[in-house]
Parts: structure tokens; sequence; C-alpha cells
């Protein structure tokens, strides 16, 4: 590599270089510094991110980097956008609460970035090993932090399902990535594709491709492999779960939507049954599973796993249109589930301290009238019913697959979202025909701008759908 | 004409209102006094703007006029509103029936005032925009949002089955829009437009016009309600307050009707063609089927309920003859049937108001000391039997004789549907008023306040007005509808001629 290209690598990698920098530093200071610096590495991991962001905005460029393993192109750009919103207003919402959850160790705020480190590389990434050391920065940095609250029984259990069963998917990742390669004799995302141009795919490539595709689904959480998400969802404490639910999973689809799209798009036939599969059953099962479900968190993993299979209906549809649905509703559901789990933070009591059953919410219209309105308008929104920006992002998904003929894919969905519409109305309901419960304790100010944020921007969304539209339409167009 | 964007003013003038009604605190008298007044302020201006469009409206114009049209590049769909005859009168319709739901609610509602008067509020703009939009996603925004405020109305201010109510509701709703907004889809992609009247002018596939006009009968035939998907109906009425059931009745039922005449007979002739056996059976056994099932309640809302679901009938029956007196008699049915259910249910609210229970067994001899409310009760009985001289009459009447043209046995069938509401309105008319006055807790019971007089005398002179005159109505919808008959029979002709021509 001549002086001159790595000079470009480096340019197109800056905001990766400031979090991977800035994270030893942080770390530095707070082995230094000893417990007492938590609250200045959070407020410089905030910072950190935020620049991080800016300068992805601002000054980086488009283009190929580390001989084309590393992607800077307005995909990538777009998807790491949200990836760092999403951390960075999760890490802000778990300042205020780490104490009380006992997570106020330097290592939380640092793990967070670092993590986040993992999703840039992951979405911008271009090859299958740039894929997984993106995906094992990532895992390894959240595995800890599922278990952070050493002293709870449940977090370290959900920490230990956690890794368990991620590794168990990277390990198929990693085998479904040499499967690809013995077949195709490249691990570049063109090259592959290049390779596969040709028409053959040997049947031992299908299997490196369900591989691949399986260690991903774990990742985003799609039915049938979503059993740790309940799990980790209630274990983990509140900040974590928050965090689990947005940015990552942005960063999965990100690659999910990369792999097939330009690696594998050669064969599209082959993925798209995987796809349908998986969506079909991660609608169903969110859908239902979700009914019987007391605790928020739970509820929230269920609904969540519901959410990805609607955002897999654009995939399958494996069009421009089906991609850009896919950004959209990634984005939509980003803003939906961190102001639903700021709500869930602000879900406290002086004397019993957070508190999980969705039954606590009784009466929340009538004690704190503003949260009730913000959480209604979420729960609606996540129902997918309009005006709210979750009807939009379900609209463009559906219209993807209608265009692309999978008409049974989109009535099973759109039931499934009927079905699913009941457990957000009970919360409604809850929230406003029930009798009060002893009212929350006084709400955090940073929780209040999160949701009252995110009700806005769900609640206005129609009016900035269209410059958001022409954007998500230049990412998709990445791929076309 | 006017220069400015009339139907967004009106559309969101009650949302405007919202603004001003949500800084009120309602934990004191005075504050909730305020809460009513600024409601019903911003109801009644909503509805002196809406003259305007009437005035300003061309009858002889069979287009959509008022037209406003804002592209929103990358979100798949635009901001277009207009109305045409078939809309307009809806228009009015329900920007007139607020500020009597907000009157109905002055004493009624005294617990979250606020909150209440909000969720009308919204609930008026959404149901305004579902008459204006000129654009198919934008028409499926404002038919869908109109339920959460519904949900709550009925949920938070409701009787004792409240919950269940609202659930079954807003559940069986969804359910028929979401096929709905899938066809929807396919014809975005199939036409190229989410412009309502640009995909009147596309001639969909035959094949294609089948599926579509189920997916959007599924849709409206729940919110009509139709017989056998009406069972939402009664339990939301009668667990709604009072004000929501006007809303429900007098409103929300005729976007059924209205979907019908905008999408399925001019977007879908062929495939209505096939479908009109159909609607016709659902029609008639709609009509004699809940109108005996009204006999037999005890409830005075769960009667007014299935009347309603009866009358709605006589509507898809007219709409589907698909000639001129038909679906005429529809749209007017539909307007007389928002004026005389919705007072109705207003009708049963005073009463409701003053002694808690709706069985129809606790109360009797109501004619002697509630005169004046025995008489508007009466003529609103009459016009629900369809007593020529009420606006019942003029709808049922034009029906019928659209129905006869298309098919001689439906027409007979429906017409025993007029005998059966004269025997169900009228016994339960004898039950309430007549009989003597036994029961100790009726006797202390007073006639009309000045408000309920505000709220029912103006009714009882519409309804009697476009019973003996109902031209203003007939003639703003004249043009609109034979554009609309015309091209319907139109396209049947061209596919028959190609049919023909193919063999």
């Amino acid at each position: 590599m001549t002086a001159e290209l790595l000079n470009t690598s480096l340019q197109l990698s800056v905001p990766e270089l400031i979090l991977a920098v800035g994270a030893m530093v942080l770390l530095m200071i707070g082995v230094f510094s000893g417990e007492r610096s938590v609250t200045i590495v959070s407020g410089l991991a905030v910072a950190l991110l935020i620049m991080s962001g800016l300068w992805l905005v601002l000054f980086t460029g488009e283009g190929a980097a580390y001989n084309g393993a590393f992607l800077s192109d307005p995909f990538a750009r777009f998807m790491k956008v949200l990836a760092l919103i999403g951390s960075i207003v999760a890490m802000v919402m778990s300042v205020g609460h780490a104490r009380a959850e006992r997570i106020d160790k330097f290592e939380y705020p640092v793990l967070l970035v670092i993590a986040t480190l993992g999703m840039m590389l992951m979405i911008s990434a271009n090859d299958m090993i740039a894929l997984y050391l993106g995906l094992e920065l990532q895992s390894l940095a959240l595995y800890v932090v599922a278990a952070i609250n050493r002293d709870s029984v449940r977090s370290t259990e959900a920490g230990l399902k956690y890794f368990v069963l991620g590794a168990l998917s990277s390990g198929m990742l990693l085998y479904g990535a040499s499967l690809v390669y013995g077949y195709t004799g490249y691990t570049g995302f063109d090259e592959i594709a290049q390779a596969l141009s040709g028409g053959e795919r040997p049947l031992g490539l299908v299997f490196g491709l369900v591989f691949l595709l399986t260690g991903i689904a774990f990742k985003i959480s799609a039915v049938p492999f979503h059993m740790w998400t309940p799990d980790v969802y209630e274990g983990a404490p509140t900040p974590v779960t928050a965090f689990f639910s947005a940015a990552p999973k942005i960063a999965a689809m990100a690659i999910f939507i990369r792999l097939v799209s330009s690696a594998f798009d050669p064969i599209k036939v082959d993925w798209q049954q995987i796809v349908v599969f998986l969506s079909v059953a991660s609608m169903a099962l969110g859908a239902f599973a979700a009914i019987g479900q007391r605790n928020i968190k739970r509820l929230m993993a269920y609904s969540s796993i519901g959410h990805m299979g609607y955002a897999l209906v654009g995939l399958a549809a494996g069009t421009q249109a089906g991609v850009r649905g896919v950004i959209i509703y990634m984005l939509i559901y980003m803003v939906m589930t961190l102001g639903t789990f700021a709500c869930i933070l602000a879900m406290r009591r002086k004397e019993e301290g957070n508190v999980e059953n969705i039954d606590e919410l009784a009466g929340l219209s009538s004690t704190n009238p503003f949260m009730a309105t913000m959480l209604t308008i979420l729960m609606f929104s996540l129902a997918g019913i309009p005006p709210l920006a979750g009807f939009f992002g379900k609209y463009v998904v559906f219209a993807a697959a209608i265009q692309a003929e999978l008409y049974w894919l989109a009535v099973i969905g759109v039931l499934a979202s009927v079905v699913g519409a009941y457990y957000y109305l009970r919360i409604i309901k809850i929230m406003w025909f029930d009798d009060p419960a002893p009212q929350f304790a006084p709400v955090a100010g940073e929780l209040k701008l999160v949701y009252g944020l995110s009700g806005l921007f769900i609640l206005a969304y129609v009016l900035v759908a269209s410059p958001l539209g022409t954007a998500a339409d230049v990412a998709a167009g990445t791929f076309f | 004409m006017t220069d400015w964007p009339i139907l967004s003013v009106v559309t969101f003038i009650p949302l405007v209102t919202v603004l001003f009604v949500l800084p009120i605190r309602d934990d004191t008298e005075t504050g909730r006094r305020n809460i009513r007044n600024v409601t019903l302020l911003g109801t009644v201006f909503t509805f002196v703007l809406s003259l305007f469009i009437w005035a300003g409206f061309d009858a002889t114009d069979p287009a959509f006029q008022m037209v406003e049209n804002v592209e929103m590049a990358g979100s798949g769909f635009s901001y277009a509103m207009g109305v045409d005859g078939i809309s307009v009168l809806f228009v009015i319709l329900t920007t007139f029936l607020m500020p009597f739901c907000i009157l109905a609610s002055w004493k009624s509602v005294d617990h979250r005032v606020r909150d209440y008067m909000v969720a009308f509020l919204i609930l008026e703009t959404m149901m305004i925009g579902v008459f204006c939009a000129l654009d198919i996603v934008l028409f499926y925004v404002f038919f869908e949002a109109g339920l959460i405020p519904m949900f709550i109305i009925i949920g938070v201010w409701g009787g004792k089955r409240r919950v269940y109510a609202s659930f079954k509701f807003f559940l069986y709703t969804l359910l028929g829009s979401v096929l709905m907004l899938l066809a929807i889809m396919a014809m975005y992609w199939d036409a190229g437009t989410t412009n309502i009247a640009e995909l009147m002018q596309h001639q969909f596939p035959a094949s294609m016009q089948t599926w579509l006009w189920l997916a959007f009968f599924a849709s409206f035939a729940v919110k009509m309600p139709m017989w056998p998907v009406h069972t939402w109906l009664p339990d939301a009425h009668v667990e709604a307050p009072t004000a929501g059931s006007v809303i429900l009745a007098g409103i929300l039922l005729k976007l059924g009707g209205y979907g019908f005449l905008r999408f399925s007979l001019p977007m879908f002739p062929l495939a209505s063609a096939d479908f009109q056996p159909f609607v016709f059976t659902l029609s008639v056994v709609a009509i004699i089927y809940t109108s005996l099932v009204a006999l037999m309640q005890e409830d005075i809302k769960k009667l007014i309920a299935y009347s309603s679901v009866a009358h709605m009938g006589y509507v898809t029956m007219g709409i589907f003859a698909a000639n001129v007196q038909g679906v005429q008699g529809a749209i007017f049915q539909m307007i007389s049937h928002g004026l005389v259910s919705g007072a109705l249910f207003l009708c049963v609210g005073v009463v409701y108001d003053r002694l808690h229970p709706r069985e129809i067994a606790a109360y009797g001899g109501l004619v002697n000391n509630m005169p004046k409310y025995a008489v508007a009760f009466m003529v609103f009985t009459m016009a629900n039997v369809g007593l020529p001289g009420t606006s019942g009459f003029v709808g049922e009447f034009l029906t019928l004789i659209g129905a006869f043209r298309a098919n001689t046995w439906v027409a007979l069938f429906a017409t025993t549907g007029v005998i059966l509401s004269a025997a169900y309105a009228l016994w339960l008319y004898r039950r309430v008023i007549f009989g003597a006055l036994e029961k100790e807790n009726l006797k202390a019971m007073l006639d009309l306040s000045r408000r309920e007089k505000a709220i029912l005398y103006p009714l009882i002179a519409l309804v009697l007005f476009f019973g003996v005159y109902p031209a203003p109505l007939l003639d703003a919808t004249a043009a609109s509808v034979d554009a609309l008959v015309n091209q319907y029979s139109a396209s049947l002709q061209a596919a028959q001629q190609l049919a023909q021509g193919a063999q």
C-alpha cells in the first residue's frame, strides 16, 4: 500500500479513528483516576460520539479504503449517522440512571464507545473479514455491558446467555464466510458478486449463504434466532437494554442489506426465500408472543422482533424501493424505540426504584399527562396507525413488497400488525382507562427531552417525510 | 371563488383550536367552562367557514373544485385536497354536527374535560380531512387516524363495558382497513399516481379490479357497517358517551358509503358490476335481519344502533344500483341519517343525563311531564321510520326507486324493511313516551332545558325542511352523480364491446 493510498484510507476512516483513539484515551483517564472519573468519562464519551458524527457528516468523502475492505458510500454514511444518534441518545439516557442501576463504572461509557466503533466498521465493511471484525468488536463489548451489574443474578445471566448464543452465531457466520470463500475464492463483497455473476451457484455456496444469514439474523433477533432477545432485554439493566434495542440493530440490518444487495445480488432467488421466511416468522411471533407479556421490557423485546420482521419485508422485495423502505423503517424504529425506553426509564418510584410491570403505568394520563401523551403517541406509532411515523415506515416496506409482487408476505404482514396493535393498545388502555397507580418519581430532564423529542418527531414525521425519503433514496441508490 | 386554501383552513382549524384548549387547566369550574366555550367557539367558527365552501361550490361542475396540491417528492404521496358534489355535503354535515356534540357534552362530561374536547377536535380534523382528501394515501391517513381519538373517547368516557367496546371498535376497523392499504399500494404501482382524480381516469385490468374491489370492500363494509360485520357497532354505540355516538352514527358510518362512491364504483366499475348481486344480498339481509333484531332490543341505544345498520343497508343498495336515483338517494339517505340518528342519540342523551339507565323498561309515560321532549323525539322517530314529509322518506324512496330499476326483487324485499322499521321505532316510542307515568324517579324529571332546546330544535327544523324541500341537497350532488353514473356505464359498455369483439 503506497503512502498516498494509506492517506486516503485514513481520511475516509477518520470518524472510526476518532472513536478508536478516543476510547483508549478514555480508558487511560478512567484507569488513572479511578471510579471518581465516571462523570467526566461519560461526558467525554458523548462528546467523542458527537465529534465522530460531525466529522462524518461534514468532512468525510466517499470512496473505498484499505483495498476495498472498507467503504464510505451514501448508504454507509446514512446508517452510521443513525447508529451514532442511537448510541448518543442511549448514552445520555443512561448517565442519570447509572448510579441507581449500579452501572456507574467508567468502563461502561468506554465499552459503549467501542461497541459503536464496531457498528461503524460493520456498516462500512465490504469484505467478510472486515465484517467479522466489526461484528465481534461490537458483540464483545456488548456481552460485557449486558452483565455490567455484577451483583445482579439476572444481569449476569443475561450477559452469559447473550455471550453463549452470540458466540454460537458468530461461529456460524464465520463458518458461512469460510464456505463462501472456499466456493468463490474471495472474501471481498464485490469480488464475490463478480464470481457469482456467471450464474453458477454450487450447493456449498448456498450453505455458506445460509450460515452467514443465520449469524446476522441472530444479531437483528429475527425468528428463529430470537431466543436470547426477551431474556437479555429483561435481564440487562434498562439503560443497557435501551442501547441494545437501537444502534446495534441498525448496524446489523445495514450489513444484512449490504451483504445481500452487493455480494449475493446475483443469487437473489436464494436469499430472497430465506428473508421471506425470517420476515414472516418474526412478524407472527412478535405479534402473538407479546400478547401475554406483563413485563414492559420483555414486551418491547417481542415488539422489536416483530419490527425486524416488518423491516425485512422491504429487504425481501430486493429492489431499490425495498432497501429504501428498510432504511426509513429502521430510522423510524430507532426513534420510536429510544422514546419508548426513555419512558420505561422514567417508570421509577422513590422507594421501589425502577418498575417494569405494565400495570404500573395505570392512570398515567392523570398523574403525568405529558409522559402519557408521548408514550401513547409512541405506542400508536409502533402499532402503525397514521398519521404517525410508524405508519409511514410500514407503508414504504409494504409498498415495496407489493411492487415485487410478494402479495402473501404483505397480507400476512398487515394481519400481524393488527394482532400486534392489540398489545400496544393495551398499554394505552392501562394509561388512559384504568384507575391511577401511585405516582412515579419526578422524571429526569434528559428523559423528558428524549421522549418529548421522539414523540414530536413521530407526530411531525409527515412534514419531514419528503426530505428524509429523498435522502433514503440516495442511500439506497448505492446498490442499484 | 376564493384564492385562499379554504379546505385546508377548514380542516385544520379544529387542530388550531386544540392549541388554545391545551394550556387551560381543567381542575377548576372556571377552567372547565373556558374549555367548553373555546371548543364551542372553535367548532362554530369551523362550521361558519365551511359554509363558504358550500357558497363557493359550483354545483353545475362535476369536477373537483377548490383543489390544492402540494407535491411531496420522496414521500410517496402528495398533499392534495378538493371537493366535488359527492363530498361537499359530508364536509358541511361534519362541521354542522360538531357544535351539537360539544353542547351535548356540556353537562354530562365533567371529568377530564380538556382531554375530551381535545379528542373531539382532533377527530373533527380527521373527519373533514377524509372527505376533502384528493390523494388516496392522504385519504387513508385521515381515515385511520380518526380511530385514535375515537378509541380514547369510548374508552375513557364510555359506559361499563367501555374497554371491550373500544378494543372491538379499533381492531375490527383496523383489520378491515389494512387490506385496503395494500390495495392502495397495488393501485399506486399500477397507475403510477396516488391522486384520486387521476386514478379515476386510469383503467385497472379486470382481473386486478376484483381483488382491489374486495380489499376496499373489506374496509368500507366494516366501516359502514354491513351485515355480517356490523357487530362492533352496537357495542361501540352503547358504550360511547352521547356525543361519541352522535359522531359515530352521524359521520363515521358515512365514511364507508363515501368510500364506495369515491373508490369502488368509479375506479373498479367492472368488479362493482360483478359484485352487485352480492352487495344487494347483504343489503337486503341487513335491512330485514337487523330490523328484526332491533325489535327485540332492551337498550335504547342498541336499538338505534341496529336501526342504523338497517338504514345503511338502503345506502349500499342505492350505491350499487349504480343509477342516478340510487346514488342520489344513497347520498341523501346518508346526510339525512346523519341528522336523524345523531338527533336520536341526542334525545337518548337527554334522558340519560337525568336518569342513568338506558333500558327501555326503565322509562314510560314521559309525555306527561316532558311534552316538548316527546314532540322532538316523535319527529325524529318518524324521520327514522321514513314518514313522508321528513328527510328520511326522500332518501329511502330514492334508493328504492334505484333498486327497483336495477332489480325488482331486491326492491320488494327492501321495502318490507320500511314496515319493520315502523314497527320497532313506534314500539320504542310507545314504551318510552306513552303509558302511565308510574316510576317515582321519572316524575321528577324536567322538560328540555334551554341548552337542549338549542340542540334539538334546529335539527327538527332541518329534518322537516329537507323532507319537504330536498332540492338544495340534490342539486349540489346532481352533476357529480351524473358524471359518476355515466362513467360507470360507459366503462361497462366498453368492456362488453371488448368481450364481444374478442368472440
